[in-house]
């Protein structure tokens, strides 16, 4: 057995964007273990939420995340509005709807470069890039801003969507297809991409469900999720479109459901378009009262939770957040072992990460200096409980 | 300015650290390099190792945990080096503010050489800011 040894990768390192600590513990080639370090991005955005008033909130949780910018406003936007009891105007669905999907665009089109990257087909990258462009355009058509879109507000949303803006979303999504086509042949096709992916970084169903694995990871494991037909927010259940899953589980699997997404979302794009009614745009909300709500959106990268209970007065009490990336990132611990350190480079993309959303908690020693491990938080707990007993055990004497 | 500095100006090789972002200014970051912006054309390089590069654009609020590490990996960059606070959060926190995983504003840290405000700063934004860093040496 050849001898064990530590691979640290992080937490600023080429291969990632964010700062995050991977230790490969590798025999020979062959990566054996891998031990997971995040805490270098925590913002402590649920105890900033408690306080600020409640629109200041959308702005605040818009910026969990730069990619999926408009889900976490979103699923906060139904928690409030579950809380309330309200319904949203039609209008508003709509412009919801059709921002999320390009959002979903914008997200998918980002993390294929990226893959191409890791591969070393920087040629992907570029091409992935230069399709995204024109999603951001529109972006800033709708919304006057390329990222952080602040479309969104308890009760509706916060612009219109010009009736000049049509025919030019139109075109742009018309214009995507031909290069969306070209990607998934280029992932059918390419001998390479498949050398390199297929059978790569195996997600089995099982193991998928019991990390409780979400959003794309999960479909192409062959698990049948999709937070947009079951749970049925915004008009989604109106329009036609599939759900795409794939039953290999490897990382050709999730490239191809993202691809595949991506078409869907046009087509969804497009039925929005041809549907969108006239009419307001809000629902006028004055105050929130006592309550809990609770808010459930399919995020590019699967389901975002967000959960709110208010006291009455302009600021929540508790605001939870649960991100995607949170369990999808997990799932690392089964994909990336027993393959070589140069697959694991792309393993550990394959589910997508998003630091910045998974970052939500952190634990202190009483000197200030932060320690997140998973043996630290077992180990304190221990503490506690011989304490406990040391005292129960003094009482009895 | 010393002779080494304008030397460094030719061409600019630039390391990204995040210390804490929303990933948004990364992304931006990021689209410099790909077909529309295209800042290779100016010389302009992303390095993958701190020990290669000239400028280092900060981007998002100082976390606590992150702050060692990056004052490790500043101490590695070759000097002269430049820093540059990308985004309106390393230049004043933004509403992260208060947060008590979060340390200061970055230029009380370090010494900041330029600042690009904004949420994220568009691309032509983070150009513009490059080139007028280079003025500011040659002046």
């Amino acid at each position: 057995m050849a001898e064990r040894k530590i691979v640290p990768i992080g937490p600023y390192h080429p291969l990632q964007e964010e700062p995050e600590f991977f230790k490969l513990i590798v025999e020979g080639e062959h990566v054996v273990e891998l031990e997971i370090d995040i805490g270098y991005n925590h913002r402590g955005i649920e105890k900033l939420a408690e306080e600020k008033h409640w629109d200041q909130i959308t702005f605040l949780v818009e910026r969990i995340c730069g990619i999926c910018s408009n889900s976490h406003p979103f699923a906060y936007c139904l928690a409030g509005e579950d809380l309330l009891g309200i319904e949203v105007p039609e209008r508003a669905n709509y412009i919801r709807m059709i921002i999320d999907e390009l959002q979903r665009l914008h997200s998918h089109l980002l993390w294929l470069g990226l893959a191409g990257h890791f591969i070393g087909y920087n040629t992907i990258w570029m091409w992935a890039w230069k399709a995204r462009e024109p999603v951001l355009d529109l972006f800033e058509l709708i919304s006057g801003n390329r990222q952080n879109y602040a479309m969104l507000k308890i009760g509706g949303v916060r612009r219109d969507i010009k009736e000049e803006a049509y025919p030019v979303i139109r075109k742009t999504i018309k214009n995507l297809y031909p290069t969306l086509k070209m990607f998934q042949k280029a992932i059918q096709d390419d001998p390479v991409i498949q050398t390199r992916t297929r059978g790569v970084g195996i997600l089995k169903k099982e193991d998928g469900i019991s990390f409780g694995a979400v959003g794309p990871t999960a479909r192409a494991s062959g698990i049948d999720i999709d937070v947009r037909r079951d749970d049925r927010y915004a008009r989604y259940d109106t329009l036609s479109w599939s759900v795409i899953t794939r039953n290999e589980g490897d990382i050709h699997a999730k490239l191809l459901v993202r691809v595949l997404e991506m078409i869907e979302s046009c087509s969804i794009i497009e039925q929005c378009l041809d549907r969108i009614p006239k009419g307001e745009i809000e629902t006028e909300v004055r105050d929130i009262p006592q309550g809990e709500g609770i808010g459930r959106v399919e995020a590019p990268r699967g389901e975002c939770f967000h959960y709110i209970r208010s006291d009455g007065t302009n600021r929540p009490v508790r605001h939870k957040i649960r991100a995607p990336s949170f369990v999808n990132v997990a799932t690392n611990l089964v994909t990336v072992p027993g393959y070589t350190i140069s697959d694991a480079a792309l393993t550990l993309a394959a589910v997508d990460p998003c630091y910045c959303c998974t970052e939500r908690s952190a634990a202190f020693t009483l000197t200030g200096e932060k320690i997140l491990k998973g043996e630290d938080l077992i180990r304190l707990s221990i503490e506690k409980t011989e304490k406990i007993k040391k005292i129960y055990g003094n009482d009895k004497k | 300015m010393g002779i080494k500095e304008k030397i460094l100006t030719k061409s600019l090789w630039v390391f990204h650290a995040s210390v804490g972002s929303c990933n948004n200014c990364d992304i931006e970051i990021l689209d410099c390099l790909t077909p529309r912006f295209d800042v290779e054309r100016l010389g302009i390089q992303l390095v993958g190792s701190i020990r290669h590069a000239d400028v280092i654009l900060v981007t998002g609020a100082m976390n606590k945990k992150a702050l060692k590490r990056f004052k490790k990996v500043c101490g590695q960059a070759p000097k002269p080096c430049f820093i540059v606070a990308v985004g309106i959060c390393p230049c004043s926190m933004h509403m992260f503010k208060g947060s008590y995983s979060m340390q200061s504003p970055l230029d009380e840290i370090m010494p900041v050489d330029l600042y690009i405000p904004g949420c994220p700063p568009r691309p032509e934004a983070i150009i513009a800011g490059l080139a007028k860093l280079i003025n500011k040496v040659n002046k």
